[in-house]
């Protein structure tokens, strides 16, 4: 049951993109195709769910023994980036179909703030969940990372197609490129502000 | 060109927010009201200056393969002496500000800057540079909170001068799009006049 | 290359150490200055230092201060923390030590601005200032309580009202010495979407 509150709550109530803003540039840079927007959405789902599992031990096993917990921001960057590395290897080995389609979003996923963001956020910010408050443990963590980057899919793909539509219409020339896709975007998350409220 | 022309150009002609469109998270995310827009707006100034320094007097040493990763890292030791200072003197505004300082780190400015600036331009080029671009984006940034402060709450700086509630939506986040999409395109009518 | 990397990570740890040591004192300089500043806000004057101590109930450990007036116990400032809309609303709430709440400070609070945040305002936090639970019922109107909630927001109100009731739980245990019933974090609000109340215009995209 508590996943479920998980996954509902932060794919739609509190959608990361839409809600928390985590992950705006490339919301906005590469979701001129719906194609695009898929293999990028399907990118971030791999490495924020990795990213946050070895964070998540990072911290409870690592920093905090050690007494180093300043070392975070810095720690936790230098571990993306080296997974952004290594998902990028390994899938060039494995998959060379996958590679194909995710790889040439994966380096621009190290500066992504979603995924940095979500790591920082399981390891800092206590949640409720219908419970009370409380620091989320492992498996919790990693629900919440998986399902924040299935709401940045859900955002990313709704918005492509918005915008796919978009482009074949008559746009006044100062708004243009990124000011009608805001547009767009603010009408996108008013839809989603419907859904506060739903699982407290 | 000149010191003077580096700082100004991050104003108007190269503003990271309006034109570049560079940073957007922060941007959206932190501009509920003006003072805290200038917050974060400042704070990325802080780090831009001195990262865009300190890239800017390694860059010889540092081979090319492992650039980004060496930049990552002094970009992230610069936001957490940041933290460390904010932590202890302004701890209000680095409660408000949250997450999203220790998210400078993944600001594309700040990594755009240094590769695209710093690391070929001298140290005192690299500081007028990253503190014209970090004004702009200081100044971009209050002044979307301001916008989004009037109409939200009615009020600017934090002084109210409308009585009861505003128009919430622009609190929340639908209006953050909403009001950056209308400032883009007035700063490009305007921009286009001169 | 390793190695130059290797030496730009060593600088920065050796920075990013030297600071933190330089900051550290500040920090939690900082840190003391806001929990007194609250202590000082939620209490009517004391003498010296508020003690900090914790009390165990329910299996879980509370934290709060005692303060002392001309020798005897005046009252004691506890902490206390309930679910609002978007995380939790924890408070520093001062009772004195007749049982009467003299006043609440907001030390944490994720709710949306311009709603939620409100609870910060001193338009909703002054109904519980010199509030004694005897006389004023601890629920906002709409459960048959005594405290106006904030427009658009029953659910922030009604966590900042449980953690008030949660801080009087814990007061009752430290007096009393008995197991403490500390309310659920969680607001009882699943009756929420059947009521409609002509009288209050919330909409439900607003409601928190």
């Amino acid at each position: 049951m508590e996943y479920l509150i998980i996954l509902v709550s932060a794919i739609f109530v509190n959608n990361i993109l839409l809600a928390q803003f985590l992950g705006c540039c490339p919301f906005l840079g590469v979701s001129n195709k719906l194609s695009t927007a898929v293999g990028m959405s399907g990118a971030v789902c791999f490495v924020i769910t990795l990213a946050t599992l070895v964070t998540y031990l990072l911290q409870y096993y690592v920093l905090v023994p050690l007494h180093i917990e300043f070392m975070q921001t810095i720690s936790f960057i230098l571990v993306i980036a080296a997974l952004v590395q290594m998902v990028e290897i390994i899938l060039k080995k494995i998959s060379p179909s996958l590679y194909q389609a995710l790889g040439i979003f994966l380096p621009l996923i190290t500066t992504n703030c979603a995924v940095l963001g979500i790591a920082l956020i399981v390891v800092t910010k206590e949640f409720t969940f219908g419970e009370d408050p409380h620091m989320l443990n492992l498996v919790e963590s990693v629900v919440y990372a998986f399902a924040s980057s299935l709401g940045f899919g859900l955002a990313m793909i709704l918005f492509a197609g918005l915008r796919e539509q978009i482009a074949l219409n008559k746009v006044p020339k100062p708004f243009k490129g990124i000011p009608i896709a805001l547009v767009t975007a603010s009408i996108l998350a008013m839809a989603f502000m419907g859904f506060s409220g739903m699982v407290k | 060109m000149g010191k003077f022309r580096l700082i100004t150009k991050g104003l108007v002609k190269e503003n990271p927010t309006f034109v570049l469109l560079l940073g957007m998270c922060p941007t959206l995310a932190t501009t509920t009201s003006a003072l805290n827009g200038m917050g974060m707006g400042l704070a990325t100034m802080f780090v831009l200056v001195l990262s865009n320094m300190a890239i800017s007097a390694t860059a010889p040493y540092i081979p090319d393969k492992v650039r980004i990763p060496s930049y990552i890292v002094i970009i992230a030791a610069f936001v957490t002496v940041l933290q460390f200072i904010m932590q202890a003197y302004t701890p209000a505004m680095y409660e408000t500000l949250g997450l999203f300082i220790p998210l400078i780190v993944v600001n594309c400015i700040v990594l755009g800057r240094a590769e695209a600036f710093a690391n070929k331009n001298s140290v005192v080029d690299s500081a007028c540079d990253g503190l014209g671009i970090g004004l702009g984006f200081t100044m971009s940034l209050t002044i979307l909170g301001l916008v989004r402060e009037i109409l939200g709450s009615g009020s600017a700086f934090g002084f109210k001068f409308i009585e009861g509630d505003g128009i919430l939506a622009f609190v929340l986040a639908p209006g953050a799009f909403l009001a950056l999409a209308y400032l883009i395109v007035i700063f490009r009518k305007i921009t286009k006049m001169n | 290359m390793v190695l130059s990397l290797g030496i730009i990570c060593l600088v920065s740890s050796g920075i990013l150490a030297v600071v933190y040591a330089l900051t550290k004192k500040p920090i939690e300089a900082a840190a003391e200055k806001k929990t007194n500043d609250a202590i000082m806000q939620v209490l009517p004057a004391f003498d010296g230092q508020p003690e900090r101590l914790s009390i165990e109930a329910d299996g879980k450990v509370y934290e709060y201060y005692q303060v002392m007036k001309d020798g005897n116990v005046s009252g004691y400032a506890i902490t206390a923390a309930a679910t609002g809309f978007g995380g939790p609303v924890s408070l520093m709430v001062g009772v004195t030590s007749e049982g009467i709440v003299y006043n609440t400070s907001v030390l944490s609070q994720s709710e949306t601005p311009g709603l939620g945040a409100k609870c910060t305002e001193p338009s909703f936090a002054d109904q519980f200032k010199n509030l004694d639970p005897a006389v004023t019922r601890l629920a906002v109107k709409k459960d048959g309580g005594d405290i106006d909630a904030i427009t658009a927001s029953t659910i922030t109100s009604r966590a900042y009202v449980n953690a008030v009731n949660n801080a009087l739980a814990i007061f009752k245990a430290i007096t009393e010495g008995g197991d403490p019933e500390v309310a659920s974090g969680t607001s009882t609000a699943s009756d929420q979407a059947t009521e409609t109340c002509p009288a209050e215009t919330e909409s439900a995209s607003t409601e928190e």
